[in-house]
């Protein structure tokens, strides 16, 4: 099985430790994966701002990069949603197609391919489960509240199964927390009372540890936790599965 | 002036917004019960979506059924091709009767052509007979949700406002009281009402009769005091059988605000012995949406508002933010289709976080239009200048390995090294308004990668295109 890690942009240059968290689990699961040096980005920054044309050079050296893998994991649902959903604009040459289905998020890939949803470990800790729509309601990693009641989920489930992890319950478990890419910036007054909002939800219901598995959303959180000096560790959920400690 | 300014002053008032944001989402939690109890809702939400895309596959077909019916029972109907058009053909049917007063029960489409203000501009009296109507008719102000119309104000407001209209107590704010004070008011208005306009939920082609949902009875207590009947449709209020409409009424209510059903549901078919029943049929941009592949299904719509109540960012702006008739979601995919140039911002007020998608009981992919129309805009030039030119730059940045790896240590170093006042300043960034930027590692995760024994990094030894 040759799998590819696809790292997204912000994280190779903000959030290097979440990507080496990433590696290091996937090989304490037996994969070894492969990080492609000319990778960049998937494009969706540019395309979910009216740009999709701009974007499709950066979609098809995205292809010729990772078109030999078997798969390509990113420890962000929301550019695999775009690789898989969007490029449809590309020709669907046998690459693109092989590609957009070889596209996993981190969670996706160890509970689906790898056919893990317990992992050993402890994390003593009340952790709060930042759900990111695109994982979510795009790739279906976790049960809506549009449709069910059921609190329930690839992450959620792994979580649960480190000793002594107590996951916090929201009042709303899957509100969109407002990063929304470049509607971070263009509706930034939005932006930032949805993520308050969110936040506000964690401190409320007792989250020590804020994690996710689309660091997108946590940066976003990450800052406004940062900004109002609150006392929330925010950690990307492979940082805890890798067994680091807040 | 776009959304986020809107929406800025919006958020002005915390506290207000939080209240808004709480009661919206009241209303959508008491959606999610009534949908829970359905075991069958997402098979019915199937049923609805897939008749509608039928009839909308046939439009044309279902519309002349709909009117050959309609004037077998005795109707009048009307085609209208635009808003001047609707408007001008209800004043004539108005000054026909030589009437004067008009009761109106809640539509969307009259408010979307503007009625009220071009017949109070020709001497006819127009009265709003919905309650939240009412109020913001009362107000001079424009609906700020299409189910709840008032949903903006707290009761203390609607106290103030009857208050100066209606003389109640200064300072009177029991919902059981002005609410008393409304129908003592507006008693009087349906009993002086010579011409009943109602708004349409569905018109059913096989029988000709226009099917109108609502909670207070206001449009059947119009509609049988006054001599004459107009009823107002879009051309996509359509539904082909009697049969089909179970489906939508189930789902209708439940969607709307967890009701199982709307307390009245009447049929109109077909006028009392000395009365008289028209229909308007008005396309006003419908068909050239219709002609737009990747935005037909938003004619899918059944106005239950269910996507606002949903949205995080409807919830956090207020409906006025949106600047047309029908806001929210909803509102961002129809109203480009009207005006590109000016709800421009729409589509782009919005995460994409797809909860509009999820709820809306028939099915629209609406977060994935919001996603379509933007690159329509943007191949339009419909979106700033210094977006596009700065979207360009990033492509060319992003499809190049090497500068993108320059300039990925460049704004780092540049993050650590220039003070937090200038990296922070809200002038020229953004993000910094609310929200810390990442503190910079020293090193990105390729620099890290590229310091490890060889082993961890190349372990399957995969041959890479160029
Ligand atoms: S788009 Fe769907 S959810 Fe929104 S108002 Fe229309 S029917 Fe309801």
């Amino acid at each position: 099985m040759k799998v590819a890690l696809f790292v997204p942009c912000y994280i190779d240059q903000f959030y290097p430790q979440v990507a080496v968290a990433t590696l290091q689990l996937l090989q304490k699961l037996g994969v070894a994966a492969h990080f492609p040096a000319q990778q960049t980005c998937c494009g969706q920054p540019l395309a979910n701002s009216g740009c999709e044309r701009e974007a499709l050079p950066i979609y098809r050296h995205f292809v010729e990069t990772f078109s030999d893998y078997d798969y390509v994991v990113a420890p962000s649902g929301s550019c695999v949603y775009h690789v898989r959903k969007h490029f449809d604009k590309l020709d669907q040459t046998a690459e693109v197609q092989h590609v957009r289905a070889a596209a996993y998020d981190l969670i996706d890939f160890i509970t689906n391919v790898l056919g893990v949803t317990e992992l050993p470990g402890a994390f003593p800790h009340k952790v709060g489960l930042h759900l990111s729509c695109h994982g979510q309601r795009g790739l279906h990693q976790a049960n809506e509240s549009e449709m069910t009641p059921v609190r329930d989920g690839q992450l959620r489930r792994l979580l649960a199964s480190l000793d002594g992890l107590e996951l916090t319950e929201l009042t709303r478990n899957d509100e969109c927390c407002g990063f929304g890419g470049t509607f971070c910036v263009s509706e930034a007054g939005i932006s930032a009372r949805m993520g308050q909002d969110r936040v506000a939800d964690h401190v409320r219901n007792g989250t020590q540890v804020l994690t996710g598995s689309d660091m997108s959303c946590l940066m976003h959180l990450e800052g406004i936790v940062r900004r109002a000096n609150m006392p929330i560790k925010v950690m990307h959920a492979a940082e805890i599965l890798n067994g680091l400690t807040p | 002036m776009n959304h986020a300014i809107r929406a800025d002053k919006f958020l002005l008032d915390a506290d207000r917004t939080t209240w808004h944001d709480e009661t919206l989402w009241f209303v959508r939690e008491k959606r999610d019960r009534a949908v829970y109890a359905v075991p069958e809702f997402q098979e019915l939400r199937e049923l609805a979506s897939q008749i509608k895309d039928h009839t909308l596959s046939r439009l044309d077909l279902y519309l002349q059924e709909f009117e050959a019916a309609a004037l077998a029972n005795g109707v009048h109907v009307h085609w209208a091709a635009d808003a001047a058009e609707h408007n001008a053909i209800i004043l004539e049917i108005v000054r026909q009767q030589g009437a004067t007063r008009v009761v109106k029960s809640k539509s969307m489409l009259t408010e979307e052509c503007h009625l009220n203000p071009y017949l109070i501009k020709h001497g006819i009296e127009v009265v709003d007979t919905d309650l939240g109507e009412r109020i913001i008719q009362f107000r001079d102000e424009a609906p700020s949700h299409i189910v709840l119309p008032a949903i903006h104000l707290k009761k203390e407001d609607v106290g103030d406002t009857f208050h100066t209209h209606l003389g109640t107590e200064k300072g009177e704010s029991d919902p059981q009281r002005l609410t008393e004070a409304a129908r003592q008011h507006l008693r009087a208005k349906f009993l002086a009402g010579q011409v009943a306009i109602s708004g349409v939920n569905f018109a059913v082609a096989e029988t000709g009769a226009v099917v109108v949902c609502t909670n207070e009875g206001n449009a059947d207590l119009g509609v049988n005091l006054a001599k004459v009947h107009i009823a107002a449709m879009g051309i996509e209020k359509l539904i082909p059988r009697l049969s089909d409409l179970g489906v939508f009424t189930r789902l209708l209510a439940r969607s709307a605000t967890g009701q199982p059903v709307t307390t009245y549901t009447s049929h109109f078919t077909k006028p009392a012995p000395g009365r008289e029943m028209h229909i308007v049929i008005v396309d006003n941009g419908r068909t050239q949406q219709l002609g737009r592949p990747d935005f037909r299904a938003s004619l899918k719509c059944i106005r239950c508002g269910a996507c606002m109540n949903t949205c995080p960012v409807y919830r956090r702006s207020g409906g006025h933010s949106y600047d047309f008739t029908v806001p929210g979601p909803i509102g961002a995919i129809l109203s480009p289709n009207i005006d590109m140039k000016k709800h421009s911002s729409l589509p782009f007020a919005s995460t994409l976080c797809g909860s509009c998608t999820d709820v809306c009981p028939v099915k629209i992919d609406i977060h994935t239009q919001l996603y379509k129309w933007r690159q329509v805009l943007g191949e339009a030039d419909e979106i700033p200048a210094s977006k596009k030119w700065s979207m360009k730059f990033m492509g060319r940045l992003l499809a190049s390995p090497k500068a993108f790896a320059l300039s990925g240590q460049f704004a780092r170093k540049a993050l650590r090294l220039l003070p937090h006042g200038l990296t922070h300043a809200n002038a020229f960034n953004a993000w910094a308004v609310a929200r810390e930027l990442p503190e910079p590692p020293k090193q990105s995760f390729r620099e890290w990668y590229q310091q490890q024994p060889q082993q961890i990094q190349q372990p399957a030894q995969p041959k890479v295109t160029a």
